[in-house]
């Protein structure tokens, strides 16, 4: 069989045995020993050609429902939003995705460039002076953030406090990177939908390296950021937020607020919610901590002839020079959605970004008095960004069963995160909901709510 | 040839222009201060750029011009794997199907994904000769964290909390220290001996009770075959310790021969490597691991199971080290994989691993007249030479490096394995024809004559790129990390 990505001929090949002296390519493994060699034929699923194999693909997609062909109110920390159409134009110039990092930096200053800017416009979005290149997702960002600040006070701090209201699978990913550190995760209580900020207060200590919420938080309404920085400020922890990028749009910057470092995910800019991966994590912090920073940093500076450049920059802190010393592991990032990210927040730009964000907050406000006047009942009564939680008296899995019927995916089940939230809806209505498309669901949960009753 | 700047975005960027338009909703007009608090709205706005969708473009296009990938060129960088990214992968991984679902929709409605992942799963498992695989983690380094957690956790429901060291050879990838500085181990150094292999009677001397595991790619990153390997494999597993298999340089071994058989007990595999997903510029990449059977208790949730032909996730694993990332992976990445397994089949994977090896010793011995070749037996997907003759004309392995620039090439990796003096690492990948790598020999031995009889030629390259050789110290002394957007609109009046 030929392979359309194995150029080699025959006739090249005895050319280049000729060349290396031997008779065979299986000569060029006899060093691997005899009793570990792999005989026979591989038990994989056989090869298909380039039609067949896009049938088979389309067979295994069409199998899914996609949310495109539905009206879905799926939030719960992956988004869908109108994606401009030129950032995937953006995306297949081969020039981007078939590059590797930016190491040659003489022939990369188009990435180094692109990344410069996305560092920009995170740290702009933010409200913090100087943003990474990018991280796994916004989770890992967050343990990350975690890490760099036990890493501080000379590692002597060894416990993170951390709120109830943070995405559960964050948390999750937290307690699974304390491990290795040794660090002590504690979990500050939900109250009526936020941080319990007496409790936080009690639980922060001498050896709190740092205070961890999310904003808004995984139930959708905002945190009293204000609050937890005195908190924090007592023991002299540090403040980290996990935010919404494009909530940011319209809510006053974590930064402004003091926080230490903001992390989270860019996936609400231009990035397809892609059955959960990949996503883009993004880590902006202050001046003071940027020789802890995890991960790759873009620095600007000059040829011999003075023209400016860019470069991977700071490096001392990476895997590849400090090895077991370095701030972190990570190697590989998100350079491509980083990317995709930056096309987005300069197609939406300055104004864009703000409309999309004021678009979610009025939406999902008008759906919530909607259901206000339905009867349906609002489980927290504090502001929301673009979530927020309703109560259906009844199992949540039962609900979307019948909303789907209707072409509607409905929100998320909190019954998964507790079993006292069972029977509790986290509804999630962006800039794409049409007021007739709200209208139409609203009826819908008012009968699904009533059959009850 | 040098190009005038191209400005930021944020210089060209004027009051007014959009590229964006949002759909028409009918939702009724109401005041943002009747639905937020005053001290939570932003006052200030982000100064994001303002262009037309023309000049997006034409900025981005721009900047793509001022970038190199694998389809640009020649891209032998050493334990990168930089072979043909395939399209048809870009376009299954966009299908709606796929770039369309959310990652908590019921599992009734995603089965096509779930069935896509299960048969990764064991297409993988298959490959490396493990028994299960998970998904989840994003890249290789965290691949190389979670396999180190699994065994952290195997020896501590063992009651082997004294193995708190990780073993790793003098030439491996800086992420396996760090990864093993992650997981919570010391790391421990074993030497490579003069045939480029692990050395034996050291690796003997620091196993030890305390040895929790040793973190091994095979071939090693000198491209060279660790033919001890069933050796070092009973020094560990006899002293308790475990063995983690770097799959970084996976490509030479496909159908050859596999991790499992060679008495490793966990391995993570580089997907965005071997597998095609595409680098991007430096990710988003995909970092499976797979484990034998006494580790998959340990295994991240959530794990993905099938029963009759229905899949499933099993969440109730409680030996499981927990989450290591959201959702279910990278899943875009395994999608363009997954795609790649199912155009070469395995006969296609087997060649693959041929023709690299091919196409590495061929380049080698072409090479080897005109550079210190350390060491000289066939090598497998890589090998490295050394700059030690060009060094003592003056000129540096990043010399050279810069001059490939001039003549279209990237350059391989360079200063890497740190155990070879003026190191230049090459990588070919089995997707490049005789004729590219003739051509880049060609252009090599002309640097080697360059060094020789114009040596400043060579010093002072590249000549021809947008710009030349950056200030990286000037970068480091002073960052500066981001653009001063306010001084810009001070400029711009």
């Amino acid at each position: 069989m030929d392979y359309r990505y194995l150029p080699v001929t025959g006739e090249d090949k005895e050319e280049m045995l000729k060349t290396i002296g031997v008779e065979s390519v299986g000569e060029l493994f006899e060093d691997v020993p005899e009793n570990i060699r792999f005989s026979g034929e591989m038990n994989l699923p056989k090869a298909l050609g380039e039609t067949d194999l896009l049938k088979e693909m389309k067979r295994l997609s069409d199998r899914n429902t996609n949310v495109q062909d539905c009206v879905s109110y799926l939030g719960a920390g992956v988004y869908e939003h109108y994606i401009p159409t030129v950032v995937d134009h953006v995306l297949r110039r081969s020039e981007f995705y078939t590059a590797y990092t930016p190491y040659q930096p003489e022939i990369s200053q188009g990435e180094l460039q692109a990344i410069f800017e996305f560092q920009t416009m995170v740290s702009e979005l933010t409200g913090m002076d100087i943003a990474n290149s990018s991280m796994y997702d916004g989770p890992t960002a967050l343990a990350e953030a975690a890490l760099m600040a036990a890493s501080e006070n000379r590692g002597k701090r060894r416990t993170i406090v951390v709120s109830e209201t943070v995405h559960p699978e964050a948390l999750d990913v937290l307690k699974t990177y304390a491990v290795g550190p040794g660090l002590t995760v504690k979990i500050v209580p939900e109250k009526d939908g936020r941080t319990d900020l007496g409790k936080l207060e009690d639980m922060i200590d001498a050896d709190t390296a740092g205070v961890i919420v999310q904003y808004p938080n995984f139930y959708g309404t905002i945190e009293d950021l204000a609050a937890v920085r005195q908190a924090a400020d007592k023991e002299n922890s540090l403040m980290i937020v996990s935010a919404n990028p494009l909530a940011l749009g319209v809510l006053t910057p974590p930064g402004h607020f003091g926080a230490d470092i903001v992390a989270g995910d860019a996936q609400p800019l231009g990035i397809p919610i892609q059955f959960g991966g990949p996503h883009c994590g993004f880590f902006a912090t202050t001046k003071k901590h940027i020789r802890k920073v995890p991960g790759r940093l873009v620095g600007q500076t000059e040829d011999e002839d003075g023209s400016r450049g860019y470069v991977l920059t700071l490096q001392a802190r990476e895997q590849h020079i400090r090895r077991d010393k370095a701030t972190s592991n990570i190697c590989s990032n998100q350079a491509l959605n980083a990317l995709a990210a930056s096309v987005a927040m300069t197609a939406l730009g300055k104004k864009g970004l703000k409309e999309t964000a004021e678009r979610n907050v009025k939406s999902a406000h008008f759906f919530k008095q909607l259901l206000k006047q339905k009867g349906i009942q609002l489980v927290h009564e504090s502001p929301s960004f673009n979530e927020f939680v309703i109560n259906l008296g009844r199992p949540v899995a039962e609900v979307n069963e019948q909303l789907f019927k209707q072409g509607i995916i409905g929100g998320y089940d909190l019954g998964e995160v507790s079993a006292d939230k069972n029977g509790q809806m986290l509804v999630c209505v962006t800039e794409l909901r049409t007021r007739e498309q709200l209208e139409t669901f609203a009826k819908h949960l008012e009968v699904l709510v009533h059959e009850t009753a | 040839m040098k190009q005038p700047n191209q400005p930021l975005i944020f210089e060209q960027s004027r009051p007014g222009r959009v590229a964006y338009s949002l759909p028409e909703t009918n939702i009724p007009e109401q005041s943002l201060s009747d639905i937020l608090p005053g001290a939570n709205i932003r006052e200030e706005e982000p100064a994001l750029p303002e262009v037309s969708e023309l000049q997006l473009m034409r900025h981005y296009t721009a900047l793509s011009n001022r970038n190199y990938g694998v389809d640009s060129g020649f891209y032998p960088l050493g334990s990168c794997t930089m072979k043909y990214n395939p399209k048809i992968n870009e376009e299954t991984a966009r299908m709606a199907g796929f770039a369309a679902t959310h990652p908590y929709q019921p599992e009734a409605q995603v089965q096509g994904n779930l069935e896509m992942m299960y048969d990764l799963q064991q297409a993988l498992a298959e490959i490396t000769g493990m028994d299960e695989v998970t998904l989840q983690p994003a890249a290789g380094a965290q691949g190389e964290w979670t396999g180190l957690m699994l065994i952290r956790a195997l020896h501590e429901a063992n009651g082997e909390t004294g193995r708190t060291e990780v073993i790793v050879p003098d030439s491996a990838h800086g992420t396996n220290p760090a990864s093993a500085t992650v997981a919570g181990f010391d790391h421990v150094t074993v030497r490579t001996d003069e045939r480029g292999l692990v050395d034996l009677e050291h690796l003997k001397e620091v196993t030890g009770e305390k040895t929790a595991a040793l973190m091994l790619t095979n071939p090693n990153t000198l491209g060279l075959f660790e033919e001890d390997i069933m050796e070092m494999a009973d020094t560990i597993h006899q002293a308790g310790g475990r063995l983690y298999y770097d799959g970084a340089n996976s490509n030479a071994i496909m159908g050859i021969t596999r991790p499992g058989d060679m008495g490793f007990d966990v391995v993570h595999l580089n997907l965005h490597k071997t597998f095609t997903g595409p680098h991007g510029g430096g990710g988003p990449g995909s970092g499976p691991v797979g484990v034998k059977k006494e580790l998959i208790p340990y295994l991240p949730g959530p794990v993905l199971t099938k029963e009759n032909d229905t899949y499933y996730w099993d969440k109730d694993r409680p030996h499981s080290i927990g989450r290591v990332k959201p959702y279910y992976g990278n899943f875009g990445i395994n999608v363009r994989a997954y795609t790649y397994i199912r155009t070469m089949g395995a006969e296609g994977l087997k060649k693959v691993s041929e023709y690299a090896v091919l196409n590495a010793n061929y380049l080698m011995r072409r090479l080897e007249p005109y550079f210190d070749l350390p060491y000289g037996r066939h090598c497998k997907h890589e090998f490295v030479i050394s700059g030690r003759r060009q060094k003592k004309l003056g000129v540096r392995t990043l010399d050279m490096a810069k001059r490939l620039l001039d003549y279209g090439y990237h350059p391989p990796t360079i200063y890497f394995p740190i155990n070879v003096e003026e190191c230049m690492m090459i990588e070919p990948t089995e997707t490049e024809a005789k004729e590219t790598l003739d051509a880049f020999a060609d252009a090599m031995i002309g640097i080697a004559k360059e060094a020789e009889e114009d040596p400043e030629m060579v010093q002072e390259a590249p000549h021809t790129t947008v710009v030349g050789r950056l200030d990286e110290t000037l970068a480091a002394r002073k960052p500066v990390l981001t653009y001063n957007t306010e001084t810009s609109l001070k400029s711009m009046k």
